[in-house]
């Protein structure tokens, strides 16, 4: 090797918390860099406050600093650490801009750090749009004709010399954020100013929608040898941001002439930018000619580029890293053939479809449509040897209740041919509405513009759909037929539903019957290898999918009982996310490490469990019960673990079990008595345990009755719900009637669980692993904000910091008699509220829960790994250590997305609206809080605060924090009764007016146009979102603004104690080793 | 849920167009390919309905079937593609002035057969003149879709390139044929000696003696067709060259010339005597002589070194090959089935490139004079154009 220098400490920026727009894709990045630094015995710090990842596991960086990624934080770990390299492109947009920054201000150069791989010059050519141009243009290669501005009147002028539609794009910023398509002077103003509060310029462009979108992935060593290891083609056209596509890998309509022109022109462009390492490239194409436009150029690891990992084998962040320090691509091996050299271009024998995940539905007020901007938290990637195939695979596993392209619940859409013009999140849906209704593929091409190809195929499936509905028995159907209907990736359920129809009674039993004849007629699905050549190389990959379009096996099943099969998490959801991919590699390493083949079934991109040197075998397919069982009828385990990977695969606990399933851990029968909410609260009465009081109701005057028992407010769980929220909480009889009337169905199908609402409760959570029902190892956490800030939003401290003894003591002997009631062997998790010293139990999990990795990596105790040695029945110890014996104290803090999500009103509320977390680690809360709150983006304000605190009680509460804003010198504004309970309690205040009195200065929306404040308070006054107006224009205004918002009075003051009391810069840098 | 604006296109719909599966069925006749071994891949037949046979080799390029298809190469093979879905973008206009096609890389399609796991039966591109299936009719060349083209890709690598047929349901069943006992190259290369004028139009030879100089003072390169791929000649023309084409045993040292230029072409290089002899006389001359793929093999063999069949070839765009003594990679097009062995090479030849992933010869050059070659496609059409700088410096050199 012909290193150019020899780096012996290279510090890696992470990206943060999870967030739309970058996501678990950057954990599984910056892992593979890791591993690539300690392949070449390079010492690696990193900076990453996201606790819940991988890459922030024991064992992946020599240290590891729970911090933001900002420049004045990395600055310190610089100073501390003295690295001589620094990583850049391996933590999103987030460690990007923070490294340009350190660049600039020269903090990289005073401490003798050098910028590893691509040259900070390059990154920043293609970040600013002007000068990204001018280097195209350089070279003649054509860039979208846009214009920079940096005032609204300017984008006016641009936009009428363009003639609209134009789109609008904010500089240096991620996932599209900030931007959109206009058609006229007032969408542009409206979008312009809120794309300035991002940053200080703003792109107008010409729109080219309609294009097809293709994207390159690139990759140059320093000798100047360039591949593009894969390319993809979006399903959906130009317009609609590559993350809210539907992509297609590799492409499928350009022709040969068409993918090499692009990819000649990409290695063009990366050799004249001078990057080392990889990048990706995108284009807009012409539909009717081989006319193009570069759209941008990511000079660093992304989405696309992890997909592409994924979808084609190649270790894009490995060898990016390898290449970073100055290795040839010549030098470097294929790490899935072992044989070949890592200098390839991969051969796809297979198709990979890309879907996003939406979650939309979780928010109040949010434009469904999908744009420029993107709004998807999560997603899919299936693969198949059929575009069918893949494409159906994928609608599964986005998890949303779909069974396929066809087969589904009649969607509700009105007016088709504009659902297909203006396109949002359910788009794919209607394309098979308006099929199933006879609308032709040019129609549908005319009005969506998605290539016809596509189309065409879409309708194949829609076509076998009818066919199988022209029978009404299964023995009826031909053989060919189901045949046909599998190679499309068809699932025994829409088979099931075609044929059946409406008689089809237990869904469970009839998917049996199609399994069982489908298998009698020997229609069983293959497994095959991902092995990035195409079978021309022999390879020993154990990177598996399964498909109808093949007859014979890659891998040979010898029986031996010696694997045990690990359920990945699926798509990365609100609710879901990179924590379960940490606990499903962890069960993987110690299944791995106590000598059984590790499985790993899973199928999202973004994540580490996918890759396929994590585990034994990797199955990149579905978590579907038929699919399952597909494979766990080839691998014939010893085992199988369901309770490391979220709800998907617990819920397949029963149905698993029914099919002779050995499950390991706790029983299926016990994980149904948890979930079963009468069973579970049955069992909590006889255990003498106290529960909030609910009821099952089927009509209003029963709901009426017992609200009349319970009083208001009461928590209100429709099992049916046609659009918002699945849950809320209602204080009064109108916000009840409204609820149901406008959300729900309420009757004998569709019941409705009413819960008792507790106020003011401190809420609890025990993370535990058990053994045959007695308590091995435990972690009790505690909310900040009271009850009713659902627990995957709420900010969390580990250990307890303001917990009575007594209120721990019964914690513990109540988890105990459940664990022993329950039988439980493995990982679970129970929530509390507290009030006083009473304990109620609200929910119980026999599966890891979303604070696993977080009190696992505080306690430095690994729980899964405790959990997993149970399930194995290998002997665990009880640790030595407990919680109480920490000297520091960690707080997880949530991240919120509300910035991309359009009209939602950022409010916190029973159903969880965060997209990642962090946690950071003090000596006390003020320190840890600070950290951690900082991490998830608030700023502590250095000139004024705006307050509307909400209801008396709140006002009360946050009277302290109060006081400490006004002797820190901040200036205080208030709206009407918060300023005057203020003045009352003798804080000077300035009194400002709500939207609703327009007339009446100051105007708090003034303030926050005009940036006079840095931080907004904002509570509503009660959970229903019926005091919408007023409060929600300033929250939704601090949103669009960039303005920190808070909006939960405990919150809000911890965050002002700690901002008060430690200056930011005093804030101790200390690794997690050394805590 | 029926919605305003449906009544519109419902009109313009008909549902009995929709295909049944007991149609398609019919509509597309089952059929099997049963390779020299005995193993058997079953799948449905498209293109052309009639039995074939031929070598059975495999490609893992991920687009390029037109090019592939009409590519002399491949002549008397049946092609299998391992990329699954066949057929998306449809043909392009079999136009071009002269014989000199526009987008195909010959006059005709070659392979015997082609082999896929799944055809797309609408394709979509703005160029596409007609389906691949109606193409494949026209041509009467039988398609095969519906086979585990993986598993047959394995046991090819596995067992080595092997002959095969095609046997439709209700054709008949051909006898074997192997293409490796014919002169592939005699069957594909041209009948006469043309000149290319600058927009693609040719005219004969005449008299080789008495070719004269260019009039617009273009260099003259001859290039022998041992059964040429289109782009070959394009890509010659496009850099000002004036082409003359011969046929592959033409005594072309009688041509007065400023360089020399070997083409491609299927099958053993063993059957070109003729070019290697010539060549043999043309290595005394001094001018610049280019060779690419069969043309690297008949020039190692005019140089005095051997040749050798590959077990199952290199048919892909993504080859990677090193130029020897430096740190210049390129990603490459195959498709061959026989290799120089580099160590037959004489004194006054080296190895120029080598193959990164099994080490085989990838070009050769003469250590003094102005020869060299390349057993990738440097002119691509299909696969990635990397390489084309090695029409820059031949031209360089005249």
């Amino acid at each position: 090797m012909s290193l150019q220098k020899k780096y012996r400490k290279v510090l890696l920026l992470g990206s943060g918390a999870l967030k739309i727009g970058e996501a678990g894709e950057f954990d599984y990045s910056g892992a593979q860099a890791l591993k690539a630094l300690r392949e070449e015995g390079v010492e690696s710090i990193l900076l990453n406050p996201n606790i819940a990842t991988v890459q922030t596991s024991e064992g992946m960086a020599d240290r590891i600093y729970f911090l933001p990624v900002t420049p004045d934080f990395v600055e310190r770990v610089i100073e501390r650490e003295r690295p001589d390299g620094i990583l850049l492109a391996f933590g999103g947009q987030t460690a990007l801009n923070c490294g340009v920054e350190l660049y600039r201000s020269g903090v990289l150069e005073r401490y003798g750090v050098d910028v590893l791989g691509t040259p900070v010059q390059a990154i920043m050519d293609t970040e600013d749009r002007e000068l990204f141009v001018e280097k195209l243009n350089q070279i003649d290669v054509r860039t979208i004709s846009s214009e920079a501005v940096e005032n609204v009147d300017a984008a006016l002028e641009v936009a009428n010399r363009l003639g609209y539609p134009v789109i609008v794009r904010a500089a240096y910023a991620l996932g599209g954020l900030g931007s959109g398509f206009c058609d006229n002077d007032s969408q542009l103003r409206e979008l312009v100013e809120k794309a300035l509060s991002f940053s200080p310029q703003v792109l107008v462009e010409k729109s080219l929608r309609g294009w097809k979108e293709v994207e390159y992935e690139v990759v140059r060593d320093r000798y100047d040898n360039c591949i593009t290891v894969c390319n993809m083609e979006n399903f959906d056209p130009l317009g609609i941001h590559t993350g809210e596509s539907i992509v297609v890998a590799p492409s499928q309509t350009l022709s040969n002439d068409d993918y090499h022109f692009l990819r000649s022109l990409a290695i063009k462009i990366i050799r004249h930018i001078g990057i080392v390492g990889e990048c990706n490239v995108q284009y807009a194409y012409d539909p009717e000619s081989m006319d193009y436009r570069v759209i941008e150029v990511n000079a660093r690891l992304s989405r696309s580029s992890a997909l592409a990992s994924k979808a084609t084998g190649y270790p894009l962040a490995f060898v990016a890293a390898k290449l970073a320090l100055g290795f040839g691509l010549f030098e470097l091996t294929n790490s899935v053939t072992q044989c070949t050299s890592a200098f390839f271009e991969p051969a796809l024998d297979y198709v990979v479809v890309k879907i996003p995940r939406w979650d939309l539905g979780k928010f109040h007020g949010v434009d469904r449509h999908i744009g420029s901007s993107m709004k998807s938290v999560g997603e899919v990637m299936a693969i198949g040897r059929t575009f069918e195939e893949a494409l159906q695979k994928g609608l599964r596993m986005i998890g949303q209740g779909m069974h396929g392209f066809t087969g589904n619940r009649p969607s509700v859409v009105d007016d088709i041919e504009g659902a297909l013009k203006s396109p949002t999140d359910r788009r794919v849906f209607v394309i098979a509405d308006a099929m199933e209704h006879g609308m032709t593929v040019d129609r549908i091409h005319e009005l969506t513009k998605i290539d016809r190809w596509f189309l065409y195929k879409l309708r194949n499936i829609v076509d076998t759909t009818s066919e199988l509905r022209g029978f009404n028995n299964l023995e009826a159907v031909p053989e060919n037929l189901i045949r046909k209907a599998k190679e499309q990736g068809f699932s025994d359920f829409q088979i099931a539903r075609a044929i059946l129809k409406s008689e089809m009674g237990c869904a469970e039993s009839a998917v049996l019957s199609v399994r069982n004849l489908r298998k009698t007629m020997g229609i069983v699905p293959v497994v095959k290898q991902i092995d990035t050549l195409a079978a021309e190389y022999p390879a020993a990959t154990n990177y598996l999918y399964l498909t109808y379009n093949g007859y014979q096996n890659d891998v040979e099943y010898t029986g031996d009982h010696r694997s045990v099969v690990v359920l990945g998490s699926g798509a990365y959801r609100i609710g879901s996310s990179v924590e379960f991919d940490w606990c499903s590699v962890n069960a993987l390493l110690t299944a791995r490490k106590a000598g059984w083949r590790s499985v790993m079934i899973n199928y999202n991109p973004e994540t580490v469990s996918t890759d396929y040197d994590m585990c034994d075998r990797l199955y990149f397919d579905e978590l579907t019960f038929e699919r399952v069982m597909d494979i766990l009828e080839l691998e014939n385990p010893h085992g199988i673990i369901l309770s490391v990977g979220g709800q998907i695969p617990n819920n397949l606990a029963t149905r698993l079990d029914s099919q002779g399933v050995n499950i390991l851990g706790t029983s299926a029968s016990c994980i149904d008595r948890a979930e079963d909410r009468h069973k579970f609260s049955a069992m909590l009465d006889s255990l003498g345990i106290d529960q909030p009081r609910w009821r099952e109701l089927t009509s209003f005057d029963d709901i009426d009755d017992f609200v009349a028992e319970v009083g208001f407010p009461v928590l209100v769980r429709p099992s049916y719900v046609l659009s918002g929220a699945a849950m809320n909480v209602c204080s009064n009889p109108d916000e009840l009637r409204r609820f149901l009337q406008l959300a729900a169905d309420v009757s004998k199908q569709h019941p409705v669980v009413v819960t008792e609402f507790v106020q003011y409760a401190k809420e609890i959570e025990m993370d535990a692993v058990a053994e045959n029902g007695q308590i091995k190892a435990y972690a009790i956490s505690e909310h900040v904000e009271f009850a009713g800030v659902h627990s995957g939003d709420a900010t969390i401290q580990f250990p307890p910091q303001k917990l009575y003894v007594e209120t721990m003591r019964r914690i513990k002997k109540i988890s105990a008699k459940i664990a022993s009631a329950l039988q439980i062997s493995g990982p679970f998790n129970i929530q509390f509220l507290a009030k006083n010293n009473d304990i109620k139990v609200i929910e119980c999990n026999l599966r890891a829960s979303r604070s696993f990795p977080f009190v696992s990596k505080i306690l430095k105790i690994n729980f899964i790994d405790l959990a997993t040695r149970v399930m194995l029945g290998m002997p665990v110890e009880r640790p030595a250590k407990s919680a109480f014996d920490l000297d520091y104290v960690g707080v997880k803090a949530s991240q919120f997305s509300f910035s991309r999500l359009g009209g939602a009103d950022p409010v916190l509320g029973v159903d969880m609206a965060s997209t990642g977390e962090v946690a950071c680690i003090g000596d006390d809360t003020n320190e840890a809080i600070l950290k951690s709150l900082l991490a998830v983006g608030l700023r502590v304000p250095k000139k004024a605060v705006l307050l509307s605190t909400g209801t008396p009680k709140q006002k009360a509460d946050m009277l302290e924090a109060a006081h400490m804003l006004h002797r820190a010198g901040l200036t205080i504004y208030a709206t009407g009764g918060t300023c005057q309970f203020l003045h009352e309690n003798g804080i000077p205040a300035i009194k400002v007016y709500w939207p609703s009195t327009p007339d009446s200065k100051p105007q708090a929306l003034d303030l926050l146009h005009n940036r006079e404040v840095d931080l907004v308070v904002n509570m509503p006054r009660n959970f229903t979102g019926t005091e919408l107006s007023n409060g929600r224009q300033i929250r939704r205004a601090a949103i669009d603004l960039n303005i920190p918002l808070l909006t939960n009075s405990r919150l809000a003051s911890a965050f002002i104690r700690a901002f008060t009391t430690i200056p930011v810069d005093k804030l101790e840098i200390k690794s997690w080793q050394e805590y | 849920m029926v919605a305003a604006g449906i009544g519109l296109w419902l009109a313009a719909t008909n549902p009995s167009s929709f295909q049944k599966t007991d149609e398609f069925m019919q509509a597309t006749k089952s059929a099997v390919l049963i390779l020299s071994d005995g193993t058997r891949f079953p799948g449905r037949s498209f293109g052309f309905e009639g039995s074939t046979s031929g070598e059975v080799v495999f490609n893992t390029a991920m687009t390029g079937y037109p090019e592939s298809l009409t590519d002399p190469s491949y002549e008397g093979q049946i092609l299998v593609t391992t990329f699954p879905q066949l057929g998306n973008y449809g043909v392009p206009p079999q136009d071009g002035a002269s014989g000199l096609s526009r987008y195909l890389e010959g006059s005709r399609i070659h392979c015997r057969a082609i082999v896929a796991q799944d055809y797309a039966f609408h394709h979509s591109h703005w160029l596409a003149s007609e389906p691949l299936d109606q193409w494949l009719r026209n041509e009467r060349v039988p398609g095969l879709f519906g086979v585990d083209t993986r598993a047959l890709a394995k046991h090819l690598r596995h067992h080595g390139s092997m002959l095969g047929k095609i046997i439709v349901e209700g054709c008949g069943e051909p006898e074997l044929y192997d293409p490796n006992a014919h002169n592939l190259i005699a069957a594909t290369s041209c009948d006469q000696a043309v000149v290319f004028g600058t927009d693609g139009s040719t005219q004969p030879l005449g008299n080789p003696e008495e070719l004269a100089p260019d009039a617009d003072g273009r260099k003259t390169v001859v290039l022998v067709d041992c059964g040429i791929k289109h782009n070959i000649i394009r890509c010659l023309l496009r850099r000002g060259v004036r082409v003359v084409r011969v046929p592959w045993d033409y005594d072309f040292n009688r041509i007065p010339k400023d360089g020399l230029f070997i083409s491609n072409g299927p099958g053993n290089p063993e059957f070109a005597t003729a070019t290697i002899d010539h060549l043999r006389t043309a290595f005394k001359d001094g001018k610049p002589i280019c060779g690419i793929c069969m043309g690297n093999q008949l020039m190692a063999k005019a140089a005095g070194a051997a040749t050798y069949k590959l077990k199952y070839g290199h048919r892909s765009h993504n080859q990677p090959v090193r130029m020897l003594g430096t740190e210049r990679c390129f990603i490459t097009s195959q498709n061959h089935g026989f290799a120089v062995d580099n160590e037959t090479l004489p004194a006054d030849w080296e190895p120029l490139f080598v193959n990164m992933n099994d080490g085989t010869n990838e070009g050769i050059r003469h250590r003094t004079l102005p020869y060299f070659s390349a057993q990738f496609h440097p002119e691509a059409s299909s696969g990635p154009r990397d390489t084309e700088f090695i029409f820059d410096d031949f031209v360089k050199m005249l």
